[in-house]
């Protein structure tokens, strides 16, 4: 199982260099295009080839990564900034206020995020950050559910009981004693939903509803290449090869984190 | 039980009442003037009064609101802005291409999870089990319509033995549902890795339980355990992450019809997106959240008949 958490870290660390490094290099231009050597095979000039604009399809792809990851991280910051207080609230409170939480979480579970995509694509137009935002509220509840469940389960232990008695305040001793003690669970939720937020964002700007041109993202390459499938197989399968490399590396990494974390859980269960 | 279910039928009809709530004041709401929005800038002034008086926009809004909610109530959306013609049509219509296709790929991916599954958790941590995790934990990965590209490409575009795309209708069922072959199992088998994966734990689970110890004492082989007792319990877990999974396979159906250029519900409302026609972007998102806090609703409840003990609670 080390083995398993090792390839999850490289394969996150191959995905996180190359957008970080597409920040300051790419090997070619993505904006131009050059149409005298569209569809090209991989060479030395184009590692990964070129696709119907003669644009590199290497350097589309690490500018790509910086798309998938950021939107899936501002995203996964977005579920846990909004879905941890509310399920801490809910679970130190109870009563009404547990109620209006959890209910108004069940809400926002009925809207799957493509739904919500759809909703904010029809009123305010395509972007990426609708797709930031779809996701990034889709994440809410998974944060609420998760955080209210494991917040009930400390809040039953003594020494959480103690701080109570001594007199601190269910909000300090949420913040000072619940929250800490959740963190690794919380790492290896956030982990998981960053990995489903690569493949949501790529679906979306797939059917349109994420990322516009000349932004270039994993998910409108390949609705870009899938015209050309059969003419030039290589430009629809880099594309969809570095999503399942980089959502299988997150998988990984978050179930290896999650054995390591919590040693009683037997890992191949 | 009665008490039971009247809590959850209450609880069911106050979120569709928010969840209405919710779709109406995104859409209806926030743009200011829906019509104007619809038409554009250089709308001529008649249309647009004409727009805003078949969208009743001159009515104020709870009266707005109610009158949607009762149209939908009697199974009346409205009328298509570009269309013309009602939106209960249009979603019957397409819904004939993607409840066959959703249905299709729902049945493919439990016959597929519920053996792979079985074997895996028959031989843990054997080769097998190894193979299998490993094979799931790329399916995972996989998406669904970058699979669809590779399909295509492989079986339509390659060997010929199926469309790549487009639906012939339903006049020869034999060509539908040639045609709904390829999309459905796009969409089955990243879902199949989850459930098996589910179905393993759940069953590895219910292996340990007491109750299997006994059966093995009484001289049932492992196997036997496992699929007279194991089983059966271990479905409880599978039925409600089937349930979680909906919402899922909903958005992967209207994602994979687009790319297979299947005339279903969601390419309806891609193209209703493109042309602004907000009556129908409203029923049909109203349409899909529904049906998901409906299968919630059942699955509840079919988890409440299977486990007594959960009725007690919320």
């Amino acid at each position: 199982m080390r083995a398993a958490l090792a390839l999850g870290a490289a394969l996150t660390g191959v995905a996180l260099t190359a957008a970080l490094v597409s920040l300051v290099w790419v090997p070619h231009d993505v904006t131009r295009m050059a149409i005298a050597d569209r569809l090209q095979g991989p060479s030395a000039a184009h590692w990964l080839g070129t696709d119907h604009f003669g644009r590199d399809i290497a350097a589309m792809l690490m500018t790509g990564a910086q798309t998938s990851l950021a939107v899936a991280l501002v995203a996964v910051g977005i579920g846990m900034s909004a879905g941890v207080p509310m399920g801490l609230a809910a679970a130190a409170r109870g009563g009404w206020l547990d109620e209006v939480i959890m209910r108004g979480n069940d809400l926002i579970f009925a809207f799957p995020a493509l739904v919500i995509a759809i909703l904010i694509t029809a009123v305010f137009g395509p972007s990426a950050l609708n797709a930031i935002l779809a996701i990034g509220i889709f994440n809410i509840p998974v944060f609420a559910r998760l955080t209210r469940g494991a917040a009930l389960a400390l809040w039953t232990l003594d020494y959480v009981r103690t701080a109570e008695l001594a007199g601190k305040g269910r909000a300090r001793i949420s913040v000072e004693h619940i929250l800490p003690n959740l963190a690794g669970l919380l790492v290896v939720q956030g982990t998981i939903q960053f990995s489903l937020g690569i493949l949501a964002e790529a679906g979306l700007s797939y059917v349109g509803l994420g990322a516009q041109p000349p932004t270039p993202s994993w998910g409108r390459m390949l609705a870009e290449a899938q015209t050309m499938v059969a003419l030039a197989p290589h430009v629809a399968l880099m594309p969809g090869l570095a999503i399942v490399a980089t959502v299988l590396g997150l998988n990984l990494l978050g179930d290896g984190l999650r054995d390591a974390l919590d040693p009683r859980r037997s890992p191949d269960a | 039980m009665i008490r039971y279910l009247t809590r959850r039928l209450v609880a069911l009809v106050a979120s569709l009442g928010a969840a209405s709530l919710v779709v109406f004041a995104v859409i209806e709401v926030i743009p200011g003037d829906p019509a104007a929005y619809m038409l554009g800038l250089n709308a001529a002034p008649d249309t647009l009064a004409a727009l805003r008086d078949s969208m009743g926009l001159n009515q104020p809004l709870p009266l707005r609101y109610l009158g949607w909610v009762g149209g939908m109530a009697t199974g009346d959306f409205g009328d298509s802005w570009t269309y013309k013609v009602p939106v209960s049509d249009l979603v019957a219509d397409r819904l004939t291409v993607s409840l066959p296709l959703a249905g299709l790929a729902l049945a493919l991916s439990t016959a597929i999870a519920l053996p792979v599954g079985l074997i895996a958790a028959a031989r843990r941590g054997r080769a097998t089990d190894g193979a299998i995790m490993a094979a799931t934990q790329l399916g995972i990965a996989v998406p669904n319509f970058w699979f669809a590209m590779l399909l295509v490409s492989a079986f339509a575009l390659h060997w010929r033995l199926f469309p790549a795309g487009g639906f012939p209708g339903w006049a020869d069922p034999v060509a539908g549902l040639r045609a709904l072959i390829l999309p459905a199992v796009a969409l089955a088998l990243p879902q199949a890795a989850i459930l098996a994966r589910v179905l393993r734990t759940a069953l590895i689970e219910t292996m340990a339980q007491d109750y299997i110890r006994t059966a093995r004492a009484k001289g049932l082989s492992h196997t036997q355990a496992l699929t007279r007792h194991g089983l059966r319990n271990a479905l409880i877990p599978v039925l409600t992450i089937l349930g979680m999974q909906f919402s899922f396979l909903l958005a992967g159906t209207i994602i994979i019809e687009n790319v297979f250029s299947l005339p279903g519900l969601g390419r309806l409302i891609f193209q209703a997106i493109t042309q602004r026609d907000l009556i129908v972007v409203e029923s049909v998102v109203m349409i899909l959240v529904c049906a998901v806090i409906l299968v919630t609703f059942l699955t509840d409840l079919a988890y409440a008949t299977a486990d007594p003990r959960l009725r007690r609670r919320g």
